[in-house]
């Protein structure tokens, strides 16, 4: 399905963009593998998509720094000799109430989750013009759609990389540079496991397939994205979120 | 080796597909050989790779003629 890509997947160390980096690799995508400081979890994920027969390679950038993202992307260009698809997932949450929430959490969060977005577009398109072709697929969330008390910063990050989806779209559609996004809902990860059974009881009941999502739902969904399947869908966001938000 | 003006001709001839005889020095990008704002960063691209030589984004924005590109990579050469 993506014999011989290159994919450059961000913040691919753990969670979902680990879940998308092995995935792609099973479809035959070579990966560079993005971290910011989890350098061991990130080589333990290289190793993972060698044993499945793809080259792999760990890269640290931390992409709120273009100087940073510039050699990241030179550094996958230098091992694969493209870049096919690029998977925006790096981000972090400094969550707080808006009337204790302090500047500098909310400038880490938009620095991270949309100036590093920007950052990572602006340096793939050069190549990815040339190429004439190109995926690029951002991981948002569905509280960027629908908001979310306690994460006006990350919120407002999410909300402008779905923004920032339609307007990449529209301007590199002619070069056949084919931009989405993906909206998780409720993922279980280490953080929804420590949560009380009535809590997620109360979540259970927000979602309409009835049970969390795994980080292998957005990592399927991101492939088809990155696949020749999506040829035709560009500037869309896709909710993966049990049929939470409709 | 071609001189600047001959190769800058042949990037834009192939990039925008225009007739020679339309890349003069007075023609504008956009208004005379059709090019719309990306074209612009492409050819700049191009350049850049022929020329080898990085163009900043302030002078990029100054090209606007062909004219203006060969001045440019003259200057720099």
């Amino acid at each position: 399905m993506l014999n011989g890509k290159a994919a450059l997947v961000t913040g691919a160390s753990r969670g979902i963009g680990k879940a998308i980096a092995l995935e792609l690799a099973k479809q035959g995508a070579n990966v560079v593998v993005n971290y910011a400081g989890s350098k061991d979890k990130a080589e333990a994920v290289v190793d993972e998509i060698k044993q499945l027969g793809q080259e792999a390679v760990a890269v640290q950038a931390n992409v709120s720094s273009a100087d940073e993202v510039k050699a990241l992307i030179k550094e996958t260009i230098d091992q694969f000799g493209s870049v096919d698809i690029l998977v925006n997932n790096a981000g972090i949450t400094r969550d707080n109430l808006l009337m204790r929430m302090k500047e500098e959490e909310f400038d880490d969060v938009i620095e991270t989750n949309l100036k590093g977005v920007y950052n990572c577009i602006k340096g793939v398109t050069r190549q990815m013009m040339k190429q004439r072709a190109g995926k690029i697929i951002n991981v948002a969330s569905i509280v960027g759609v629908t908001g979310n008390p306690g994460q006006t910063n990350y919120v407002a990050a999410k909300a402008g990389v779905i923004g920032m989806t339609k307007s990449v779209a529209k301007e590199l559609a002619t070069r056949h540079i084919n931009v989405n996004a993906v909206a998780p809902g409720f993922i279980a990860t280490d953080m929804t496991d420590e949560l009380s059974d009535e809590a997620k009881q109360q979540m259970y009941d927000l979602i309409p397939l009835g049970r969390l999502g795994d980080p292998e739902d957005v990592a399927k969904v991101v492939r088809f994205l990155a696949s020749s399947d999506a040829d035709y869908l560009t500037g869309q966001t896709l909710h993966v979120d049990g049929g939470m938000v409709m | 080796m071609a001189d600047v003006f001959d190769r800058v001709k042949n990037i834009i001839v192939e990039r925008l597909d225009v007739d020679e005889s339309k890349v003069t020095e007075a023609a504008s990008f956009k208004d005379d050989l059709e090019a719309d704002s990306l074209d612009v960063v492409e050819l700049v691209m191009e350049l850049e790779d022929e020329f080898d030589m990085e163009i900043s984004d302030e002078e990029a924005e100054k090209i606007n003629t062909v004219g203006d590109a060969v001045n440019y990579i003259n200057s720099t050469q």
